[in-house]
């Protein structure tokens, strides 16, 4: 028995990084349920970090008061976000949303009070492990008691087909700005869970290729899925470490692994427990 | 050429660094660099048809939108990056100096160097025969017709996976050339030297309107003077926030780019 405690301080960073991408791959996917093509959560979780240990470290807050307000703050940028860009779809919308996850990571990286490139260092190590579990945990089951609500509903419809939505009276422009608030928030636990778990935060934490990682995650889970997008999270956060004894060569295998999932299971892992289990045919992959 | 046919392709900046790679081996071999450009040129076509085969032509056969592919196109990029990491690993590496000597020359209160103009020379070449071939050949008739309706470019006889197949050999040649001008003009090459162009090439093309090469070529000019301009009048650590800023802010005016034609897609 006593190999446990043992695995588990072995393991435990990589545990937490699981964790805390999975997060972001649940902030996404709400976007991706919605039809958004929104791309900016390592931005949301960079806002939501900084603002949390900023006012942490540098005004002496404590941590229950600041990490509200600045899971607030990203929900409050997700929303504000999605008023001018709500002419965008599809790609148009990806990359806007991308070149304002730049925006945000310059500032970070040139702003005095954010540490510049160097990052904020001594972030007081608050939170762990349970903590982020706790956390996903929460949201994972407010997503799926809200799986067959109202908003649900008219999120799906907005990704099926916008007009239609709009023809039976859902109001799309609010359910853009209420999803990437939702994405905003979600990714902004994650920033705080990761800000307080890793003693610092620099700006290229929340760089592109977060984003593009992210993105990973979800598809290779299955798009809409919340749960594919957890488990590929897990899944692409693993894999580099299992396969560090290539060394410098270890992400061909990712690569590999991500290439064969995208070709040969249309619909991602979620879509293959699903045929395993009720020999159903694969749902629709996304059109965003 | 992401947007020709409507795929984004995420694998580009990984040609780009690649090409840069056997360019850099082919000089240091002692052949000289026109050698080393013609080879980068060729094994980055022949990259880029490998891509297509493997990460595009699957998702095409089952219409995967352009999500899917995007995600495809990272996972042949990782591969390709961490081979270069694996062989030439994560440090920086140069050309030998005799490349790159050139005579500085004074023109008014410019200083550039030969090297300068043979770099800008060869980009203009390039665009130039770049649309030559779209409009004027029958394979840029053959591309711009399955770029516009796949369908109907079928029922006319035009082979598509042929097609589809030489517009990422000619895409994927030019990210390659583009990538040894590069290379040697900051004169160093380096497993992950794409992230440099592959947000930036990615917003030119958006910005250009998908599908557009003047508009890609405007979005580029675009980018570049306001990246130029934030330089000069405020600071170059705020020149890539100001460039995506005003990307931005013409997506908000223009929701299909600059150029686009298309009318705004239902999501």
């Amino acid at each position: 028995m006593h190999e446990l405690p043992l695995l588990f301080t072995r393991y435990h960073t990589l545990l937490d990084q699981i964790g805390i991408n999975a997060i972001l791959a649940l902030s996404l996917s709400i976007c991706l349920r919605a039809g958004q093509l929104a791309l900016a959560q390592a931005a949301f979780m960079g806002i939501a970090g900084y603002v949390c240990a900023i006012a942490v470290v540098t005004f002496g807050w404590p941590l229950a008061a600041a990490a509200p307000i600045a899971v607030g703050c990203s929900a409050a940028v997700g929303a504000l976000l999605a008023l001018p860009v709500e002419r965008l779809r599809g790609v148009y919308l990806a990359i806007a949303t991308i070149g304002f996850g730049e925006i945000v990571r310059i500032v970070a990286y040139n702003l005095q009070i954010t540490g510049g490139g160097d990052g904020l260092n001594g972030i007081p190590p608050l939170l762990s492990t349970p903590w982020i579990y706790g956390t996903l945990l929460t949201i994972g089951a407010l997503l799926y008691a809200a799986r067959n609500s109202r908003f649900a509903l008219a999120q799906a419809i907005t990704r099926e087909d916008e007009a239609a939505a709009a023809g039976v009276g859902v109001d799309t422009g609010r359910v853009r700005v209420v999803t990437l608030a939702c994405a905003g928030a979600i990714a902004g636990c994650a920033g705080v869970l990761y800000a307080f778990t890793n003693f610092f935060l620099t700006p290229s934490d929340f760089a592109f290729g977060r984003m593009e990682q992210i993105l990973v995650y979800c598809v290779i889970g299955g798009v809409t899925s919340p749960l594919g997008a957890v488990l590929g999270a897990a899944v692409m956060t693993v894999l580099p470490e299992a396969f560090r004894f290539l060394q410098d060569f270890r992400d061909v295998l990712s690569g590999v692994v991500l290439l064969a999932v995208i070709v040969f299971a249309p619909g991602g892992i979620a879509a293959l427990w699903r045929r395993g289990a009720r020999k159903k045919p694969v749902p629709r992959t996304a059109n965003a | 050429m992401f947007g020709v046919l409507d795929i984004l392709n995420l694998a580009h900046a990984a040609i780009f660094m690649l090409a840069a790679f056997v360019c850099l081996s082919v000089v240091l071999a002692g052949y000289p660099l026109i050698a080393g450009l013609l080879a980068a040129i060729v094994a980055a076509g022949l990259v880029g048809v490998i891509l297509d085969r493997v990460a595009f032509a699957p998702l095409r056969r089952r219409n995967a939108g352009t999500l899917v592919p995007l995600i495809s196109s990272i996972g042949f990029a990782m591969i390709i990056e961490a081979i270069a990491r694996g062989i030439y690993g994560v440090n920086d590496h140069q050309f030998p100096s005799l490349v790159r000597q050139a005579p500085p020359i004074t023109l008014g209160p410019v200083t550039f160097t030969l090297f300068d103009v043979a770099i800008l020379a060869a980009s203009i070449v390039l665009m130039v025969a770049l649309a030559y071939v779209m409009r004027a050949t029958k394979l840029g008739r053959e591309i711009r017709a399955v770029a516009d309706d796949r369908m109907a470019a079928a029922l006319l006889g035009i082979d598509i996976d042929r097609t589809i197949a030489l517009t990422f050999f000619i895409a994927s040649a030019l990210g390659g050339a583009a990538g040894v001008l590069a290379g040697l003009q900051y004169n160093s090459v380096v497993f992950d030297m794409g992230g440099r162009i592959e947000l930036k090439g990615l917003a030119v093309i958006i910005l250009g309107g998908m599908g557009s090469i003047t508009g890609a070529v405007i979005g580029g000019f675009i980018l570049g003077i306001t990246e130029t301009l934030a330089v000069a009048f405020i600071s170059s650590s705020w020149r890539d926030a100001i460039a995506f800023g005003v990307m931005f802010l013409i997506l908000i005016a223009r929701p299909a780019g600059l150029l686009g034609r298309r009318a705004l897609r239902t999501a």
